[in-house]
């Protein structure tokens, strides 16, 4: 049974993202026999090629995805090597669960507002220094390089990195190595950038691709920061694939296709980057320099986290405020009066999305958690050394969203499957297992195996071992990724809109349908239950330790 | 496991679904005594946009009044676009489900309208056959069985009618722009305070239309299919008026509003003096909802504005049609269409000749004093008609390939 857990997990995972980009990939050469599509043809790709803009488009997804990625690095790299031991490090180890559980597109809306021209920061300054009476008309967001949603997608994706890095730096022994290049008497960031950061990357590769394919597809984001006059590539598709004229669906089908291509370039701009990156480092690391550049790292590299970590948490003030607001205009800073309004006119709404989000994110982590726990059962119980073919597990991460998920729904259709629940927790397990996988699989693997080693010296069976030793030794790491895995499941749009066909509403899809009518205060509603819910995961998932674990702490110290 | 655990749910609830629907072919409206039985104890999925909280409210209450008088459960699916239920008809369509489509009811006009009534995706002709049609009065008010210059013939039944409506804030602007020339020169004086959703936004794409019509003097040829005439000789003054105009826009020019209710914020936000929507009551429910101030107004240009009836239509795959006509027909009562009207409910337009109703059902479009930032009551008589969906179409491509890059 046990046995089966790779297999399964990796047919779950391949088999919709395969059936969705067959799906996809046939009428993006014509075959689409509904709207008359009867044989191959590159007519799609020549309409594609024929819309104006389309090579900004491309650029623009290609950029900030890069950018924004190598910018959230850059960011949690200087900070992990700067801050060690600090109270900075404390303070932003603590926060940095709560501003991964905020919603992309509630820090977009909420960022838009800080830095809009009629936004918090603006007001902040008007009209006392600035002398605006009115919002000055100037593009910042919206802006047609992209600066502003590169910006965006940089705040976002540094928690999740900086999550990542936490949870592999225990395996490197970063003491030992930090002591003993201060002992040859590198100052303490470079000591750190020099023995500790060539360990860590190729521990959080995995995760760095995942985010360069997010944010080279991502929409939600892209609609509210993103450019305009051409907008993204992956804006653009989403509209071709709604517009009211549907032999567009063609093109569209097509664009999608494009979308993966444009993913997959930036994924080996990076290797390519990585590559070269190796090549002009290697003096660097040997060439026994321990003290220059030290301050400048230090200092950049403690404000920069700060900084993005104080615009999140701002974004989510703005919000807060709207969702708060009376009638509130430019320049005053405060609104003009508080009421409870909004919260109340949508308190009776939240309830049934609230209870499906619940719902679903429960099921669909809990089974991945399962099966997860299974696969490296399996593989620390057979000696396995960890699958190369478990790299398909990131597929579903790799694979933009949008490329697939319109062609699921003609799969799943096809075969009788109709929209329900079901459905929707299972398209949500195609994006949670990769996270769990990805937050569960290290820890679990160092835990020290003798302390199963003792367990079955003293005559254990190999499941009880499992229940009694490894499971409780493994609980906080266990807790964590399963908070992360409600926090992803939280978060999809796409996937329940298309795979439930809007009948089951979580408040994810409800908060999109809202925010289409632009209403700020209600988005602030909605964007705040919307990160509270992860949050509140994320605060039992450290919590729970705590309190079930009172008796074994001596154990696990 | 998880497989076939999903799976097994999956074959139960068809099963279930299988057996609870009746085989029979669809229902026919002109029976209608047959639908309200076959109605009774069906759940409609109305794909519905799903942005403003007042509609949201108002299919709420129409929910609790077909729950409590027909035993039908209406479930408000809340679309972002209703081109995304469009795109799901047609990929069910695709994959051979001809039966038991997701989507039993769309609040449906226009292009879209048109796109399904061309792919077959729609059931009927119903429309007429509803005992409140005749409430409507069709024969007098042809613009309820008419969809931008498309004859319905059945497939759609008339909801509720939009007329694009300027709105200002009267404490910084005396005199609004009557007409689009007007629009030009106080743009050219007041920089930066004007602008309209980016295309192929519906509400951006209507500026362009209304724009269209009173710039161009062959206004026959919009009612044609675009096909038959010279686009270009027939748009060229439109563009050298946003030529013009462009320059003066919010942001230059180099960026616009995503949405028609994005226009709204912006007002909002101060950082325009002018803006437009669909919804003549809209002003006046932003302003009760302290998102605008008390001091904004409504009005229509002298020339009158565009207008048009939205409808509501049924999927050829429904498997719930009875269930969708009776809401259809529902909808079209004189209970709820004055409760659409009332502004502390959404403030939507009537489709029905009030004045040919009796005096009971008058009584219930009576509604107290009107709301200072709403439209006067006679503002709305000067309706424009839609142009033929395919212009829209023709106008999108043609904005996006001189503006689309910039």
């Amino acid at each position: 049974m046990l046995r089966l857990a790779p297999a399964l997990i990796i047919t779950l995972l391949v088999l919709p993202v395969g059936a969705g980009l067959v799906m996809v990939m046939l009428p993006a050469f014509g075959y689409l026999p509904v709207l008359g599509g009867h044989e191959a043809s590159l007519a799609p790709w020549q309409a594609l090629f024929a819309q104006p803009g389309l090579a900004r488009s491309v650029a623009v997804s290609f950029a900030s995805g890069l950018v924004s990625t190598a910018m959230a690095l850059m960011m949690v790299v200087l900070f992990l090597a700067a801050s060690r031991g600090t109270w900075l490090d404390r303070g932003i180890r603590r926060l940095v669960s709560p501003l991964l559980a905020i919603p992309h597109a509630a820090i977009a809306f909420g960022f838009a507002f800080l830095i809009a021209p009629s936004g918090l920061v603006a007001r902040l300054l008007s009209p006392s220094l600035t002398g605006w009476e009115r919002p000055p008309d100037a593009l910042i967001v919206n802006d047609p390089w992209g600066l502003s949603l590169i910006a965006g997608l940089a705040l976002k994706e540094m928690p999740f990195l900086l999550l990542m890095s936490l949870a592999a730096l225990p395996q490197l022994q970063v003491d030992k190595r930090l002591m003993l290049a201060r002992s040859l008497g590198y100052s303490p960031t470079l000591a750190w950038l020099k023995t500790v950061l060539p360990s860590l990357y190729p521990l959080i590769r995995l995760p760095v691709y995942a985010v360069i394919a997010y944010a080279t597809s991502v929409v939600d984001m892209a609609l509210i920061l993103g450019p305009t006059l051409p907008p993204t590539l992956s804006v653009s598709i989403l509209s071709w694939f709604n517009d009211p004229d549907i032999t567009r669906r063609f093109m569209a089908s097509a664009a999608a296709v494009l979308q993966l291509g444009v993913t997959l370039a930036a994924l080996l701009c990076w290797w390519l980057l990585e590559q070269l990156t190796r090549l002009l480092t290697r003096n660097w690391l040997t060439n026994g320099s321990r003290q220059r550049g030290e301050i400048a790292l230090r200092m950049v590299g403690r404000s920069a986290l700060l900084l993005s970590s104080m615009t999140a948490l701002a974004a989510l003030v703005g919000l807060g405020l709207f969702s708060l607001a009376g009638f509130w205009r430019f320049p005053e800073l405060l609104p003009q009066m508080l009421t409870l309004d909004h919260w109340q006119r949508s308190a009776p709404m939240l309830v049934k999305p609230l209870l499906n989000t619940a719902l679903i994110g429960l099921a669909s982590t809990a089974l991945a958690t399962a099966l997860v726990l299974a696969t490296l059962e399996n593989e620390h119980r057979q000696h396995l050394q960890p699958k190369r073919a478990l790299w398909l597990l990131y597929l579903p991460l790799i694979v933009p969203q949008i490329a697939f998920l319109f062609g699921l729904i003609v799969a799943a259709e096809s075969l009788g499957i109709r929209p329900q629940l079901g459905l929707v927790i299972a398209g949500h397990l195609l994006f949670v297992l990769p996270y769990v996988y990805l937050s569960l699989a290290e820890a679990y693997r160092r835990l020290d195996p003798r302390w199963l080693q003792v367990a079955s010296s003293l005559g254990v069976s190999r499941n009880a071992a499992f229940w009694r030793v490894r499971l409780p030794l493994l609980l906080a790491p266990l807790l964590t990724a399963f908070a992360v895995g409600l926090a992803i499941s939280i978060g999809q749009y796409l996937p329940t809109q298309l795979l439930g066909a809007g009948r089951v509403t979580t408040v994810t899809t409800e908060a999109v349908a809202l925010a289409s009518g632009n209403n700020r205060r209600l988005i602030g509603v909605w964007a705040l239950v919307q990160a509270g819910l992860p949050l509140i995961g994320f605060m039992l998932a450290l919590a729970l330790p705590r309190l079930l674990g009172a008796k074994r702490r001596a154990l696990a110290t | 496991m998880a497989n076939n655990r999903n799976g097994l749910v999956a074959t139960i609830s068809i099963t279930m679904l299988a057996l609870a629907l009746p085989a029979a072919a669809d229902p026919a409206p002109s029976n209608w005594q047959a639908v309200l039985e076959e109605a009774e104890g069906q759940t409609v999925y109305w794909n519905a946009w799903g942005g403003d909280t007042r509609t949201n409210r108002y299919i709420d209450w129409v929910a609790e009044q077909m729950q409590a008088q027909y035993d039908v459960d209406v479930a408000h699916v809340k679309l972002d676009d209703t081109g995304s239920a469009v795109a799901r008809v047609l990929a069910e369509k695709q994959a051979g489900n001809h039966d038991d489509g997701s989507i039993d009811l769309i609040w449906i006009n226009g292009e879209n309208f048109a796109a399904m009534r061309e792919n077959d995706l729609l059931f009927g002709p119903f429309a007429n056959a509803l005992p409140n049609f005749a409430l409507t009065n069709a024969d007098e008010n042809p613009e309820v069985v008419t969809d931008f210059t498309l004859p319905t013939e059945g497939y759609e039944s008339p909801w509720g009618k939009a007329q694009i409506t300027f709105y200002y804030d009267s404490a910084q602007m005396e005199t609004p722009p009557q007409d689009m020339q007007a629009l030009l020169a106080w743009a050219q004086d007041n920089p930066g305070q004007f602008s309209y959703p980016r295309i192929p936004d519906f509400t951006g794409s209507t500026f362009l239309k209304q724009a269209l019509i009173e710039l161009s003097d062959q206004d026959e040829a919009l009612y044609q299919p675009v096909e038959d005439a010279d686009f270009e000789a027939v748009t060229e003054p439109l563009w050298t008026y946003l030529d013009a105009l462009h320059p003066h826009l919010w942001r230059s020019g180099r960026t616009f509003p995503d949405s028609g209710p994005n226009l709204r914020t912006l007002m909002s936000d101060g950082e325009l003096s002018l803006a437009f929507s669909f919804y003549p009551t809209d002003a006046a429910v932003a302003v009760k909802e302290y998102e605008l101030p008390e001091s904004v107004r409504s009005y229509v240009l002298e020339g009158g504005t565009l207008g048009n009836v939205h409808f509501v239509a049924i999927p050829y795959n429904s498997p719930h049609k009875a269930g969708a006509m009776v809401l259809a027909n529902f909808l079209l009562s004189p209970e709820a269409q004055a409760e659409k009207q009332s502004l502390t409910m959404w403030g939507d337009r009537s489709v029905l000749d009030i004045e040919q109703l009796d005096a009971d059902a008058q009584a219930l479009f009576e509604q107290g004093e009107r709301h200072p930032s709403e439209l006067p009551a006679d503002a709305l008589s000067n309706t424009l008609p839609e142009p033929h969906p395919s212009w829209m179409t023709a106008l999108q491509d043609a904005w996006l390939e001189r503006y689309g890059v910039n």
